[in-house]
C-alpha cells in the first residue's frame, strides 16, 4: 500500500500529465464524429457572448456587400413573384399550411480554414431551433445544425470532413452524397454519382430531398470536373459552391414541419 | 507574489481573447495562423508549481478549443508542451535554469530563439496532427507545421520584445 503511495507522489507531475492528455484525446475523437462533440462547443453563454460582441462591431464594416447581397436575393423573388403563369395569383396559394418555417439569423463566427468547420448563429432553442435543421443563403447552401444552446446554435458547416449531404443533378435528378475534401473552401465534392448519369462540366447541382433535413433543390454549386472512381462505376464531381463560404453575414434555417412525422413513419414501419 | 497571479489572469485572458478574436480569423495565404496565445506557456515562471502550471496549460488550451470548435486538439498540445518544457529550459538555457534563476527578459536572443522555436514546432506538431488525423495526409500537416510554426514564432519574439518592460 506505501509503495504505491509513494508510487504516485514520486510521479504525480506524469500521472496528471497522462491525465489531462487522455482528457485531451478523447475529447479530439469524440469531435470527428458526427453529433458526439457534446461538452467543448461554443454554442454556450460564454463564447457566444464575446462572438456577439465582436461580430456586432464587424457587422458595420460588410453592410455595403449585405445589402448588395439584400437586393439581389429580393429582384430575384420579385421577379419569379411576377412571371409567375396565369391563374396563381398570390390569393390562390394555400397560406394557411406551410410546410417550411424559414427564420433567419445572423453569422457571429465562421471558419473555413480548419479540416472541421462550425459557424455560431444567433438562433438557439428559444426560437424553437433544434438539431438537424438545414442552414442556407439566398445563394445555397451552408451546413445543418448539430449543437444548439439557448439562445446559440452552432452550424455543421459544408466545409467540414464530417458533413455529409444528400445532392442532386438538377436535370436529371441522379443523387449522391456530398463531402469536402479539406483542400479548398471553394469546392466540395459530390461522390457515389452513378456514372450512366448525363454529366455534363458546368451543370447545377442542388439538393436532392432525400433527407429531411433541406428541401429539395436549394442550389449547391456547378460542376468543375469528375473523374471516375477506383471501383469504377460512380463519379467522383468537384462542384464549386455558389456560396462563398469565406464571406457569410446572414442565413436562413430551414424547418420541415412534417419531418417528425415523416421520421417516425420510417422508423416503425410496422405499425 | 499577488503581483505574479495577476500579471499571470491578465496574461491568460488576453492571450485567449486575441487568439480567437483576431489570431484565428487572419488566414494568411488561405489557412496559416499564428497560435500566439501559447506565449502563456513559453512565459510562465520556470521555477513553479508543475502540477498547477500542467493545470493551467490545460484550461489554456480548453479555452481557445471551446471557442474555436475544435474538439480537444489545442488542450493536448498545451499539455504535452507544459510537460516537456523542462527538457526545452535546461537545454536553451543550460546553467542558468540549474540555478533556478531564469527571467526571460534577460535572457539572450539566441538562447530564447531555440526555446521558442522548440515548443512551438512540437505544439503545431501535435496540433495539426491531431487535426488532419489522417496519416495520409503527412506531407499537408508539415506543410502547415512549417509555415504557422515560422509565423507564431516571428509573431511571439516580436510580441515579447514589444512588452518587456525594462527595455535595454
Amino acid at each position: 500500500m506505501q509503495q504505491i503511495f509513494d508510487f504516485f507522489f514520486k510521479n504525480k507531475t506524469f500521472l496528471l500529465f497522462l491525465l489531462l492528455l487522455t482528457i485531451a484525446l478523447s475529447l479530439t475523437i469524440q469531435s470527428h464524429s458526427y453529433h458526439k462533440s457534446k461538452f467543448i462547443n461554443s454554442a454556450n453563454f460564454l463564447s457566444g457572448g464575446i462572438y456577439s460582441w465582436t461580430s456586432n462591431i464587424n457587422q458595420y464594416f460588410n453592410l455595403k456587400t449585405e445589402n448588395e447581397k439584400l437586393l439581389e436575393d429580393n429582384t430575384n423573388l420579385k421577379s419569379l413573384l411576377f412571371n409567375q403563369p396565369e391563374g396563381t395569383a398570390i390569393s390562390t396559394i394555400d397560406s394557411t399550411y406551410q410546410k417550411y418555417i424559414i427564420t433567419e439569423a445572423e453569422v457571429y463566427k465562421n471558419s473555413y480554414s480548419a479540416i472541421n468547420n462550425y459557424l455560431l448563429i444567433n438562433r438557439g432553442k428559444k426560437d424553437s431551433i433544434t438539431e438537424d435543421l438545414g442552414v442556407i443563403t439566398s445563394k445555397g447552401i451552408v451546413g445543418i445544425i448539430d449543437k444548439t444552446s439557448e439562445k446559440y446554435a452552432r452550424v455543421l458547416s459544408v466545409l467540414n470532413t464530417n458533413s455529409r449531404i444528400n445532392a442532386q443533378l438538377e436535370k436529371s435528378g441522379h443523387f449522391g452524397s456530398l463531402k469536402w475534401n479539406s483542400d479548398s473552401p471553394q469546392f466540395v465534392q459530390l461522390e457515389d454519382l452513378p456514372n450512366f448519369a448525363p454529366i455534363k462540366i458546368g451543370d447545377t447541382i442542388t439538393t436532392g430531398g432525400q433527407s429531411q433535413i433541406f428541401p429539395k433543390g436549394v442550389l449547391i454549386g456547378e460542376v468543375i470536373s469528375f473523374t471516375n472512381d477506383a471501383s469504377g462505376d460512380t463519379y467522383t464531381v468537384d462542384v464549386k459552391l455558389f456560396n462563398d463560404m469565406t464571406n457569410i453575414g446572414h442565413v436562413y434555417i430551414i424547418r420541415n414541419k412534417d419531418k417528425n412525422e415523416i421520421i417516425n413513419l420510417l422508423t416503425n414501419p410496422d405499425e | 507574489m499577488n503581483n505574479l497571479i495577476l500579471v499571470n489572469s491578465l496574461r491568460f485572458i488576453t492571450l485567449v481573447l486575441v487568439q480567437v478574436i483576431i489570431l484565428n480569423n487572419i488566414n494568411f495565404m488561405g489557412y496559416i495562423n499564428p497560435y500566439c496565445y501559447i506565449l502563456f506557456i513559453i512565459l510562465y515562471p520556470a521555477n513553479s508549481n508543475r502540477l498547477l502550471f500542467l493545470f493551467l496549460s490545460f484550461l489554456l488550451g480548453l479555452s481557445v478549443d471551446m471557442f474555436s470548435d475544435s474538439g480537444g486538439i489545442h488542450a493536448a498540445a498545451c499539455v504535452t508542451i507544459a510537460y516537456v518544457r523542462p527538457v526545452f529550459l535546461k537545454s536553451a538555457f543550460g546553467m542558468l535554469y540549474e540555478h533556478q534563476t531564469v527571467k526571460f527578459k534577460d535572457t539572450d536572443l539566441s538562447p530564447r530563439l531555440v526555446y521558442m522555436i522548440g515548443l512551438v514546432t512540437i505544439h503545431h506538431l501535435i496540433l495539426f496532427s491531431l487535426e488532419v488525423f489522417n496519416i495520409s495526409k503527412v506531407l499537408l500537416i508539415l506543410q502547415k507545421v512549417v509555415f504557422s510554426s515560422i509565423f507564431t514564432v516571428i509573431l511571439c519574439l516580436l510580441i515579447t520584445v514589444l512588452f518587456s518592460r525594462n527595455s535595454k
